[in-house]
């Protein structure tokens, strides 16, 4: 009788764990199959944007600066896969004569219950020489994303989101391009390549068109802004956030700069 | 009054029935638990060469099951798979095989246990990569992995020439704690230690616990050994796992400490895995599997040779009508 109920409960155990293997494995397909025809996350339909006075609005723009000796730039191995031919420094902390790359800028707040259209076109990330361009993306919450594959090998990308739902496909060679939403806000959603390590970027999901990406010579604008009190984080993916007030008046041209310093962010 | 009763070992089923040596079979047996040290050694590759998801797919790879490219980190998940499907035959056949030769009924279930075991981490590895690797499944699926790894080892032991023929020499145990406490004690701490590397490996838990409990880890298994040695050390069976289970766990915590170096003060900022952190953290796990498997087999040899004397308290009436 003992025997017999283990042997139940033991084939009981077993058998829940081939279910909870096939929904996960269903649930898998699911996803894959969803992604190859229509956008991951489909964000619930936004209400009709609110609108914005065109000859009221305001630019901020500025530059990133990093204080200090600028870090070298790692080195990558792409040795593991002979198709990466790009170059092998990493971008982690990208710093040109003082100027810092990469850092996102946004309106953290200020903006109250405002909406906005999301924009039809998508936005391009392209895997090309084993790395991701761009290295920092940001998007609006359900704007498409349209990811490339430039290389002749196959990639896989895999966002690790904490706020969106994680997913993680292959991209063979001149194969068509994904296309992915994100539907939530999330800043520095990682995204990496399991088959090249070295492969990292971050997208920026916002609900708002107020952001840019500082250019290789630490510059970045933003257009467009309604007159107001507004809070202009700046985030890096290594040295952190800094957040700044600034208030712009209509037809305002104002610079709002910042700095990292070596060490931020840890 | 009290009467010291000394348990005869002999009426333990463990070696109570005669069981004719078979050298094919240990042969094969030695041979799945070695394949297996070299599935744990490609398991930790892939998680040390963060590779575990660079198929996105599972049981196909690409929507396949032959195979593909092998470049990237797909080299070391798909080799890892590779080896594991190999390993799954491998202990079918050896389960199939002790359960039409061994007399020993317990041997038949350790061969059916094994085949259980290596089902439900095949279903965690399958889980791990649909599920994008929730720490407690990868660790569980490490921790199952050296189960298994355990288990193979066991198979092998008690399939020897040696297990099946000798006539242990038995010298009983009255210390407290017993030897098979503190052997059974150290395959605990063990485990526990495993299982706070894995969390940690798999970005679970901050590296601390693993670090403070691999202290405790010392303690134990020092204790043990010195006790084994010390008291024990005529008895071959249990001073040569005991020997080893030391040597291996002063390896076993170089090793942590380079890994520590390698991973967490050095590797702290690299953009790849770096090459020094691959070699000491795959020789970690490796150590580390098979300090389990000779403290498991280290446990299963004081049971035999050194079993525990026990006390057992006999009636007043009783003792007074056998004195008359």
């Amino acid at each position: 009788m003992n025997t017999k109920s283990s042997w139940m409960s033991t084939t009981i155990g077993v058998l829940a764990l081939c279910a909870l293997l096939l929904s996960a494995a269903c649930s898998k397909k699911e996803n894959t199959e969803q992604s190859t025809n229509a956008p991951t996350e489909q964000a619930a339909p936004a209400p009709a944007a609110t609108p914005i006075d065109p000859a009221t609005v305001a630019t901020v723009s500025g530059t990133v600066k990093f204080d200090g000796a600028a870090p070298k730039a790692a080195k990558i191995d792409m040795s593991q896969d002979p198709a990466c031919k790009g170059t092998n420094e990493a971008e982690n902390v990208v710093v040109d004569s003082g100027d810092l790359a990469n850092v996102f800028v946004y309106v953290k707040d200020g903006l109250g219950n405002r909406t906005f259209d999301v924009p039809k076109d998508p936005v391009e990330l392209e895997q090309k020489g084993c790395q991701y361009h761009p290295h920092v993306l940001g998007v609006m919450t359900g704007q498409t994303v349209e990811i490339k594959n430039a290389d002749q090998t196959t990639h896989n990308i895999h966002p690790t989101p904490k706020d969106n739902r994680e997913w993680n496909e292959s991209q063979p060679p001149s194969t068509a391009p994904l296309e992915k939403t994100f539907a939530r806000e999330e800043i520095m959603l990682p995204v990496k390549c399991n088959q090249h390590p070295w492969m990292k970027m971050y997208v920026n999901v916002v609900k708002s068109p107020f952001f840019a990406v500082t250019d290789k010579s630490g510059k970045y604008e933003i257009k467009g802004l309604p007159p107001g009190d507004y809070t202009i984080a700046f985030v890096h993916e290594k040295l952190g956030e800094q957040d700044q007030k600034v208030t712009v008046a209509p037809k305002d041209s104002k610079t709002v700069d910042a700095s990292f310093k070596a060490g931020m962010g840890e | 009054m009290r009467a010291l009763l000394r348990n005869s070992f002999e009426a333990i089923s463990l070696k109570a029935i005669e069981a004719p040596y078979n050298r094919g079979h240990h042969i094969f047996a030695t041979f799945v638990a070695c394949a297996t040290f070299l599935l744990i050694i490609a398991g930790a590759l892939v998680t040390s060469n963060d590779a575990g998801l660079s198929i996105p797919d599972w049981p196909t790879s690409f929507g396949s099951f032959s195979v593909p490219v092998l470049h990237g980190g797909v080299k070391y998940e798909w080799s890892h798979r590779a080896i594991a499907g190999t390993i799954v035959l491998l202990t079918v056949s050896i389960a199939i095989w002790t359960w039409s030769i061994e007399r020993r009924r317990w041997m038949r279930w350790l061969g059916i246990a094994a085949l259980g075991t290596v089902i439900v981490q095949a279903i965690l590895g399958g889980l791990t990569v649909l599920l994008f690797q929730p720490p407690w499944v990868s660790s569980a699926h490490a921790a199952v992995a050296q189960t298994f790894f355990c288990i193979a080892v066991t198979i092998a032991v008690f399939t020897g020439r040696r297990w099946v023929e000798e006539q242990p020499r038995v010298e009983f145990d009255s210390r407290k704690p017993s030897l098979f406490t503190l052997a059974l004690l150290s395959i605990f701490v063990l485990y526990v230690q495993l299982i706070l590397g894995a969390m940690f490996r798999h970005h679970g838990m901050s590296w601390w616990p693993h670090v403070a409990n691999s202290v405790v880890v010392a303690f134990v298994l020092c204790w043990t050994a010195v006790r084994t040695l010390a008291v024990y050390s005529e008895i071959e069976a249990v001073r040569r796992p005991a020997i080893l289970m030391l040597a291996l766990l002063i390896a076993q915590l170089c090793l942590g400490f380079t890994a520590f170096i390698t991973r967490v003060a050095w590797g702290k900022h690299s953009v790849q895995p770096e090459l020094p952190m691959v070699i000491s953290t795959v020789s970690h796990v490796a150590v580390g599997a098979l300090l389990l498997a000779t403290t498991a087999i280290l446990a299963i040899q004081v049971w035999r040779h050194v079993p525990v004397a026990f006390e057992e308290r006999v009636p007043q009436a009783e003792t007074n009508a056998s004195a008359a």
